[in-house]
């Protein structure tokens, strides 16, 4: 059974190269969006095949609730609200990123120094930037707060210094330096690299927003390959930086256009 | 690739991007506790809101785009 998982999850990544490949041409471009959306249908088949799932309850709670909400939101958005929509959509998958990560750390909140230490905090810290960030360019073009860039004094020290502290942090939570509470760190960690999304977005005028939500676009395919890395499986550390690099490479496409 | 793809291509890699529901059953399957379960159940919600909405939302502007 498992090799048979890893075949659905090869072709399953190969259906989201092409996916996006038929995406960047207007005659396939419908079929294309088709395609990866089936291959994400058979991703998922091979996730609750190969995963021993005592109770099903909570899982189909959550699907049933995130697939009402995004259908309904879908169906309804105007046609001029795509990009914000678009940022807001893409904030959930970071946050959902970000949590995988989050509870794995709580599995075994005294990792220590190590690999799966160090994925879970870029998971939960690129998750989290994700997250904040395109809620912010959601509500800068939505109008719940103006839309003009916000700047003053020191910000780029500051955006540094946060920088900074984050590692520290990081590496505090991992008892690099011994003596803090795991945990705490932890949460502080946490609330660093989401201080750090709204930072990344406030600078930003309202007209570059699509710009910069392609950007997170890119970031929550990184933070779904670090997660991938984190709980060990294939897919979601391919499709992740599947995203992550053509998300970039779109972003690029949309500062030339 | 023309500009007017720009947007729905975003969207369609940002549904891609909803993968993370893979992650998200294999931790409310394997959840210990009820932090643990509450997020695991958290992220397939947030995660499911990205994938359907995302490539539902793709469509719909990519169907628009046809009649043009």
């Amino acid at each position: 059974m498992d090799t048979m998982v890893e075949v659905i999850y090869l072709l399953s990544a190969t259906l989201f190269v092409v996916g996006l490949k038929r995406l960047q041409s207007p005659a396939t471009a419908r079929a294309g969006n088709a395609i990866a959306a089936f291959a994400m249908f058979l991703a998922i088949v091979a996730t609750v095949v190969d995963t021993e799932i005592l109770t099903w309850n909570g899982i189909l709670i959550g699907v049933a609730i995130g697939g009402l909400v995004g259908g309904i939101t879908a169906r309804r958005v105007e046609m001029t609200d795509m990009p914000q929509l678009v940022g807001i959509f893409n904030g959930f998958g970071g946050a959902a990123s970000a949590l995988v990560a989050v509870a794995e750390f709580l599995g075994t909140p005294t990792i220590g120094v190590g690999t799966t230490g160090v994925t879970i905090l870029i998971g939960t810290a690129i998750g989290g930037v994700t997250f904040t960030g395109s809620f912010l360019a959601f509500a800068k073009l939505q109008g719940l707060m103006t839309g003009d860039p916000i700047t003053f004094p020191g910000q780029n020290i500051l955006n540094a210094l946060l920088f900074l502290g984050v590692l520290a942090v990081g590496a505090m939570t991992l008892g690099a330096f011994g003596g803090q509470d795991p945990l705490t760190m932890f949460y502080v960690f946490c609330g660093l690299a989401m201080l750090m999304g709204v930072l990344l977005v406030i600078p930003i005028g309202g007209a570059d927003m699509p710009v910069v939500i392609s950007l997170l676009n890119s970031y929550s395919g990184l933070a779904a390959s670090a997660a991938g890395f984190v709980i060990g499986n294939m897919v979601l550390i391919i499709s992740g930086a599947l995203v992550g690099a053509s998300g970039l490479i779109l972003t690029q496409l949309m500062c030339k256009a | 690739m023309p500009p007017t793809l720009h947007t729905p291509l975003m969207s369609g890699a940002n549904a891609v991007s909803g993968i993370a529901i893979v992650g998200a059953i294999v931790v409310a399957a394997n959840a210990d506790g009820t932090l643990q379960t509450v997020l695991g159940i958290a992220a397939i919600a947030m995660a499911t809101v990205n994938v359907i909405g995302g490539f539902m939302v793709t469509d719909r502007m990519l169907a628009m785009f046809r009649k043009r």
